[in-house]
């Protein structure tokens, strides 16, 4: 008989490894959590002072659920944030979803686990959670389950954005779940289990798998490439900037919401490419877009892709070498009011719309400490004026507040917003 | 209906069949001997044993023939106890039964034809069959009337709406069809322990055989909504008459167990979720809310005849299960229009996601009965 425990002896080596190597990364002393899998189908520590799958360096997978608490029960609601979380410690652990597990449970009763991922290491899955705003206040207002007095004032919701295309029925929901992992069965197999769990509690309002993550959480890694075919994740926060990260990332009791200190907010947005259009742009036109060579993926002037770009360097015609709308520009911290966001994007191809057109893009995943001071001053100056909006298109929109990690078996997602 | 109706129908009949696994899973509740190996050629059948104690028996069916091969569980006078179908040649397939003390015959059936390669099977000592269990025994026979009064509306209905094709009234016969066939949408998993007779009643045009007709209610459906004629509609009517007073007499005769019903209760839901909420079911009427209700109200009447028993043995379940029968009824409600229902292209994507999520919250505690009522 296959079991994923059989696949935990195996992993339980590469967990002693991912410790190894933080004790390299003397950064990374004020973070508790174990950062890097060490190999692909290695481990990520679930319980932390944060919850793992921010700072963690990005893997290779994305399955991101939204959903809509469908009960109004508050008890029922923090029962399934119980359940979930003991799922989430096994599942990422490389372990089934229940007790009995995908095989060795009672004839007559379907298996707690759906069983796909039998066999499959852990893969480096993490599951991170976020509350939507419309958890605290429904449309109209109402306090839903008694929490409406801990909304996060940086919970505020985003503003309209020029050029928003808005599609109601994927952005927003009351909580979300990131799943990431190196292997994508293992990340579908994570959401199909808690979407399960929370049949009658939550119901499944949209998802979207990811591949190619299109940003690095970490120097270890290479800059990935995003499906324009550029490194856009150069400038990312990166989880050895311990600084900035206690600056820009995890939110502080101070900040006005005391549940959620040591966790972050998130925004995502569903960025469809016209991919064709883009392919029929000079390669020139392109880099001006963004601002850097394609290849290197230097800043324009610079010859390699960590250099400086120099905003002040003027070309032979006297216009700026990076362009005034240029991407990197346009979201760089200096013209930002120093604001940084992490970045752990994905590439997403979902067919095609029926014209002949692939559906792609960028499912864009930002982490940080205020939205109001960070995405939204960027994304405006990036809607009003970057270049690249003539090949891009926002469709769906979300934010949420990523509370801090579960710190043991006594602890539970949500647990502080509800007590 | 469902796609793959012969294949449920053989699991609902398995009294927890687990099909093609090479992995005998010991232990079942009940199952005190170990599993039974059967060696079935195209010429042999070599039970493993032909004694062993009362209670859930597992044998272990590997067809090693070059024909597609069937084994069965014959209790006197040719009951059947049990049986798999369709083992292929170089499968193994599973075959739980429960069996009380007595004696019985094992078959092996190569090219699924005649009376099979006969053998003699003893059941000794006295482990308590589930049907024993007074409450659950008092299950089955309620339930056993619950399919008598209905299968007693489900005629006649049926007779109407055959008489209202043949006299050309598509107007009647409209509003026939789906009350009719809400005696049908309440027993259906019973229905479907007839795998032959199922599609030719309930099939639809995309999941009829080779070799078959697309006949029964689903035909005629399309003649009245799609076709809009009915000219030629009056021997597929007969037909229809023909099997569903086949399948009443079937229905009635047969014995089903406490795990039938658990099962199909879910099976129910399961209709509901996969054919009923994206309209797939009544394409031509769009009536799918009719049978939405029935199975609702099929699969309700399944839970509460084991009701006593869930009580004993899962007081909590029962609370759930009656807080989702409650939503989903409150949200179904919504959708009444006259004395029957709203069609299904008149709600909105909002609507049908709010009656997909009370199902699929009903059926995920369902799905715990089987389990409960096997302890």
């Amino acid at each position: 008989m296959v079991s994923r425990r059989v696949a935990l002896t195996a992993a339980g080596v590469g967990i002693a490894g991912v410790a190894g190597a933080a004790a390299v990364g003397a950064a990374m002393m004020d973070d508790d959590r174990s950062p890097a899998s060490a190999s692909p189908g290695d481990a990520v520590a679930f319980f932390g002072e944060h919850q793992a799958g921010i700072v963690t360096p990005a893997q290779d997978r994305l399955h991101f659920a939204a959903f809509d608490v469908i009960t109004k029960d508050r008890a029922k609601l923090v029962e399934m944030l119980r359940e979930w979380t003991a799922a989430a410690a096994r599942m990422t652990q490389g372990r089934d979803a229940g007790l009995l597990g995908a095989v060795g449970g009672q004839a007559e009763a379907p298996p707690d686990d759906t069983g796909e991922a039998l066999g499959l290491p852990a893969s480096g899955l993490t599951l991170t959670i976020g509350f939507g705003r419309t958890l605290f206040r429904d449309a109209a207002g109402a306090d839903r389950f008694a929490i409406a007095d801990r909304l996060p004032a940086a919970l505020e919701a985003l503003p309209h954005f020029p050029g928003d295309a808005l599609r109601p029925e994927i952005s927003d929901g009351d909580l979300c779940v990131q799943a990431c992992a190196n292997d994508p069965q293992v990340a579908v197999h994570a959401i199909r289990n808690l979407a399960r769990i929370g049949f009658g509690v939550v119901s499944i309002r949209y998802s979207q798998l990811g591949f190619g993550r299109t940003s690095s959480t970490s120097r270890e890694q290479a800059t990935a490439r995003n499906l324009m075919g550029f490194k856009d994740g150069t400038r990312n926060l990166k989880l050895e900037d311990t600084d900035l990260l206690r600056e820009q990332l995890w939110a502080r009791a101070e900040d006005g919401a005391a549940w959620m200190a040591g966790g972050s907010y998130l925004v995502t947005r569903r960025i469809r490419m016209t991919v064709e259009t883009w392919d029929r742009t000079p390669l020139a036109e392109q880099e001006a877009i963004f601002g850097r060579d394609k290849g290197e993926g230097a800043p324009l002037g610079q010859a390699k892709e960590f250099d400086e770009p120099d905003f002040a360097a003027k070309g032979a015609d006297g216009e700026p070498v990076i362009a005034k709308q240029a991407h990197i520009r346009l979201a760089h911290p200096d013209f930002n009011n120093g604001a940084h966001l992490l970045r752990r994007g994905y590439n997403f191809v979902d067919g095609s719309d029926g014209l002949g057109r692939l559906d792609a893009g960028l499912f864009f995943i930002a982490y940080q400490r205020d939205p109001r001071k960070q995405f939204v001053p960027v994304q405006r100056s990036l809607a009003r004026s970057d270049i690249l909006n003539e090949y891009i298109r926002h469709v769906s929109s979300g934010l949420w507040a990523c509370p801090p990690g579960v710190t043991g078996d006594g602890d539970h997602w949500g647990r502080a917003l509800f007590t | 209906m469902r796609k793959l109706s012969v294949l449920t129908a053989t699991a609902v009949l398995g009294l927890g069949m687990s099909a093609c696994t090479t992995d005998p899973e010991p232990a079942a509740p009940g199952d005190t001997t170990g599993p039974i190996a059967v060696k079935a050629s195209d010429t042999a059948c070599e039970v493993g044993r032909a004694e062993t104690a009362a209670g859930t028996v597992t044998f272990t069916i590997a067809n090693g023939g070059a024909k597609v091969t069937e084994f069965y569980v014959y209790a006197a006078g040719d009951r059947v106890m049990g049986e798999v179908e369709n083992i292929a040649p170089g499968l193994t397939r599973e075959l739980k039964v429960e069996l009380t003390a007595g004696t019985y015959e094992t078959a092996c059936k190569p090219g699924m034809i005649g009376k099979g390669i006969r053998g003699a099977f003893k059941v000794t000592g006295s482990a308590a069959p589930l049907t024993a269990d007074a409450k659950l025994a008092e299950a089955t026979a309620n339930y056993q009337r619950y399919i008598q009064s209905q299968t007693a509306a489900l005629l006649p209905k049926t007779e109407e709406f055959v008489a209202a094709i043949k006299a050309g009234d598509a107007e009647k016969a409209k509003a026939l069809f789906p009350i009719a066939r809400t005696y049908w949408e309440r027993i259906e998993p019973v229905a479907e322990i007839f795998g032959d007779l199922d599609p030719k009643i309930d099939g639809r045009a995309e999941v009829i055989e080779e070799g078959m007709a697309f006949t029964g209610f689903h035909r005629l459906e399309q003649d009245l909504w799609e076709k809009k004629d009915i000219s030629k509609s009056g021997p597929i009517a007969d037909q229809l008459l023909v099997d569903v007073k086949e399948i009443v007499a079937k229905a009635n005769a047969e014995k089903l167990s406490p795990l039938q019903l658990a099962n199909g209760a879910k099976e129910l839901l399961d209709e509901v979720a996969s054919g009923k909420i994206t309209g797939e079911e009544d394409r031509y009427s769009h009536t799918d809310l009719w049978d939405f209700a029935a199975n609702v109200e099929g699969s309700k009447a399944s839970v509460q005849a084991l009701r006593p028993t869930l009580e004993e043995r899962a007081p909590e379940l029962v609370t759930a299960l009656d807080t989702a029968f409650a939503n989903v009824e409150t949200a179904l409600g919504k959708h009444r229009a006259g004395d029957g229902w709203k069609l299904h292209n008149q709600l909105t994507q909002p609507e049908l996601k709010e009656l997909s999520d009370v199902i699929n919250a009903l059926a995920e505690p369902i799905s715990k009965v089987a389990a409960v009522v096997a302890k």
